[in-house]
């Protein structure tokens, strides 16, 4: 008689190794949720107006606009601590530095290319840095900014400060070779990083599933054996759930991490881009299903706030942006001594 | 016939070395991959194998001999049934071993007309051995009676890195194999022992990867120093270097500093073929924002990295693999410093001013010995930095000889030369008496053939011909 079959366990397979916990969403008081809901519309209408700003001339060159994606920067960096945690990103950079308490007037008169803008003009929309903020850039190069990231995680490590990094890229800059390079280093160091991929879908005009042969883009660190998480990057909540998942990751020096987050932007790649790659239905659709801002909206309304009193916020976002917008469209142009200046540090 | 054992050269650059351990005595036999013997270069500790079988005859270099010249018999090796203490073979050349033996089966190639086997001269040798020639004039800057030590360009590099790593915990260093295996060429020889692994890095193969990495420390306000294993592989990582390091100052209206030194090997090495031999000192100095440095000798080299380890700018500090094991005097002070930014002397004349920097100054001062003797008196002077390019030290020394000849080892199209030819043109037209003239490698990728490299790069022959040409000798 054969051999009897051997016992099967009903067990499911260990993974081989530590995994994160699924995060959950984050349980916000009123308080925070307000706050958050405010944060968002700000972003919302900053970008609003700097695409306005673009049509009347007063911005030029690249500009990206976040609509669509305020979830993401509000949710992940509300988790951060300011004080330590260092942020960095790509050209879609507006957004980050709201996110990061940046003034709107130094951001938009950067915008408009004015000596008062944060990079004194010299800048412009891709290349924004807040030292001080410790938000670094503001990048142009698609992907630069997943090494430099990787870098800062690298000062909070020799240091010792207790910081993380945070560094976002699109799902268009994840298929840059540098950044498997940068994932590579961080797991094989146990560098403080989370690396935030903002699926928005389309790399300029090429969709995820036309450039990616894995488009599950948050397993792309399996092979560093970094894990990922993938998170609906429309829900603020979720965000910030994953979020603390991330950093708690990350500071329990377990090395990076990576968020996926499924987002949308509503506008073009940049303002000169027409979005002829996708329907305006599929656009609509998303607006009308999943919009960030509505859906933050419902929950504070079921959380008992009233309709008057988001009206209020929205009047003091608006005039806020305005403000910031006839800032940046009055205040001067830099001087044309500063042609010269911040070539170099020193005098040789 | 016995079979003379040779000291071998076990790197392109090496003339002699140390007969460290004789791991075989007279009367064993060997085959062919047997270590016979440990060889100290200036680099590292090399095992000898055995390429024939025999007994070993007789060992005519002891154990723990220094300064042994490449070519020297150390010892022989006999065939079968002959005797130990047998007379030596007479010398036959080097590479006789390795080509037809005569008793060669007919249809082998025919050995090519004249074709005696010889050691092929290279052109990197000649730029080797004009690497000889030390200044004449001391630096201006010393202190009187300052003592000298005579050391390696590449023991002076090193010490710079740590006295720089000693005095500031900010300072690291990062690139391939620079801890464990001690630095490809040895630059960093002895710094993890004495640092440690948190500041001297071994990185994966990843060049793009670990200078953006870098970069990005140095925004976040560390000082790394990143060493390319040379910098033909630094084009994978020149996007960090220009895009990211030299503009962020500028783009972030002076907020954001990036002080970083990119530091390896540039130009040609010896018979290394065209992806390993480019001088990139043109391409670098092109980009403002960013400080490029090539020094000569090893008092620079030594003064000017621990200068441009302490500048808030992005450095790219080139150095010459074939100056590594060079060596000259360095000021023995506690911390020597060379301005960046400045032009020096390296040789006083009135008759015609030859501008070099690297490598090419030791051909420029061997031309301007020859000069010389035949009563031509030229002044040599080293730009050591060429972005900012000390102008104003090249137009001093044209107002007083009148002509001018740039050399370069690298390309002459768009080269620094044409730039300080362009230089003195706008701003020292009135004091030229004949045109400026380039001297520099052929425009060709650098061929492996040792007569071909030889024709490609720079020499001293060519130098002292384009000095007669505006001399109008």
């Amino acid at each position: 008689m054969a051999k009897a079959p051997a016992t099967r366990t009903a067990q499911p397979p260990v993974p081989n190794r530590e995994r994160p916990n699924e995060p959950v969403p984050y349980a916000a008081s009123k308080d925070e949720l307000l706050a958050l809901y405010k944060q968002m519309l700000l972003i919302r209408r900053f970008e609003e107006k700097a695409g306005q700003l673009y049509g009347l001339g007063f911005i030029g060159g690249f500009c990206h606009l976040y609509i669509g994606q305020e979830a993401v920067a509000v949710g992940l960096q509300s988790a951060l601590d300011g004080e330590k945690d260092s942020v960095i990103t790509g050209y879609r950079d507006h957004g980050h530095m709201l996110a990061y308490g940046i003034d709107p007037k130094v951001i938009m008169a950067e915008l408009t290319g004015r000596a008062a803008g944060i990079s004194k003009g010299k800048g412009g929309s891709m290349h924004m840095f807040s030292t001080e903020k410790k938000f670094y850039g503001g990048h142009g190069i698609v992907g630069a900014q997943v090494s430099l990231g990787t870098g800062l995680a690298f000062k909070h490590k020799y240091s010792g400060d207790g910081g993380v990094a945070m560094a976002y890229f699109g799902d268009g800059a994840a298929n840059q070779g540098q950044v498997y390079e940068s994932f590579n280093m961080a797991e094989l160091w146990k560098l403080p990083i989370i690396y935030v991929i903002e699926n928005n879908q389309y790399a300029m005009g090429t969709s995820v599933n036309r450039s990616s042969s894995e488009d599950q883009l948050y397993k792309r660190g399996e092979s560093f054996r970094i894990p990922g998480i993938q998170v609906d990057g429309m829900d603020v909540l979720a965000c910030r759930g994953a979020a603390e998942e991330a950093l708690a990751w990350v500071r329990a020096g377990k090395g990076p991490i990576i968020l996926e987050m499924k987002t949308y932007r509503y506008r073009g790649h940049s303002m000169s881009d027409p979005a002829k790659y996708r329907s305006r239905e599929e656009v609509q659709a998303v607006r009308d299903k999943s919009d960030p801002i509505d859906h933050i909206k419902k929950l504070l309304e079921e959380q008992g706030v009233q309709e008057e009193d988001l009206k209020t916020v929205e009047q003091a976002i608006r005039k806020t942006v305005n403000e910031a917008a006839d800032f940046a469209e009055q205040t001067p142009e830099p001087d044309v001594a500063e042609l010269y200046t911040d070539v170099l540090v020193e005098r040789y | 016939m016995a079979i003379e054992i040779k000291m071998p050269a076990l790197s392109p650059t090496m003339e002699e070395g140390t007969l460290a351990k004789w791991l075989i005595k007279e009367g064993d036999t060997v085959k062919s991959g047997d270590i016979m013997a440990e060889i100290e270069t200036d680099k590292a500790t090399m095992e000898f194998e055995a390429v024939d079988e025999g007994t070993v005859g007789k060992i005519l270099v002891a154990e723990g001999s220094e300064g042994v010249k490449v070519g020297t018999v150390i010892a022989t090796l006999l065939a079968e049934g002959e005797e130990a203490g047998a007379e030596p073979a007479p010398a036959a050349t080097e590479q006789a071993a390795e080509s037809a033996a005569p008793d060669a089966p007919k249809d082998a190639a025919p050995a090519p007309e004249g074709g005696e086997p010889h050691k092929a001269e290279t052109g990197a040798r000649q730029l080797f051995e004009a690497a000889k020639h030390d200044s004449d004039i001391a630096d201006p800057a010393l202190p009187e009676g300052t003592e000298m030590v005579r050391m390696t360009l590449r023991e002076a590099l090193r010490d710079a890195m740590a006295e720089e790593m000693r005095a500031d915990d900010r300072v690291f260093v990062m690139g391939e194999e620079v801890a464990q295996y001690q630095g490809a060429y040895k630059v960093t020889q002895g710094l993890l022992d004495e640092f440690g692994e948190r500041r001297v890095i071994d990185t994966p193969i990843t060049e793009y990867g670990f200078a953006g990495i870098g970069t990005g420390a140095a925004m976040g306000g560390l000082k790394p120093i990143v060493e390319f294993m040379t910098f033909n592989f630094a084009m994978q990582a020149i996007d960090h270097i220009i895009n990211s390091a030299a503009k962020t100052n500028y783009m972030s209206g002076g907020q954001m500093r990036c002080p970083i030194v990119f530091r390896g090997p540039n130009g040609a090495a010896s018979r290394v073929g065209a992806q390993h031999s480019q001088n990139y000192g043109p391409w670098y100095a092109a980009v403002p924002g960013l400080i490029v440095i090539a020094p000569y000798d090893a008092a620079d080299a030594k003064g000017l990295l621990k200068a441009a380890i302490r500048s808030e700018d992005p450095v790219v500090f080139l150095e010459n693999e074939l100056l590594y094991g060079r060596s000259f005097d360095v000021p023995k002070l506690d911390d020597y410093v060379v301005p960046i930014g400045k032009a020096r002397t390296m040789r006083a004349g009135k008759d015609v001013t030859i501008v070099s920097y690297s490598i090419g100054v030791g051909l420029a001062l061997e031309a301007a010995e020859k000069l010389a003797a035949e009563g031509i008196d030229a002044e040599v002077i080293d730009l050591r930095t060429l972005r900012p390019l000390d102008t104003q030290a090249v137009l001093r020394s044209v107002k007083k000889t009148n002509r001018l000849v740039v050399v370069e080892e690298g390309w002459a199209t768009c080269s620094i030369a044409s730039e300080i030819s362009a230089v003195v043109m706008e701003q020292g037209f009135d004091d030229l008496d004949a045109p400026v003239l380039r001297v520099a490698n052929e425009d060709v990728p650098l061929p492996y053939a040792a007569n071909l490299e030889k024709l490609a790069l720079v020499n001293a022959d060519k130098i002292i011909a384009a000095v007669k040409k505006v001399t109008y000798r």
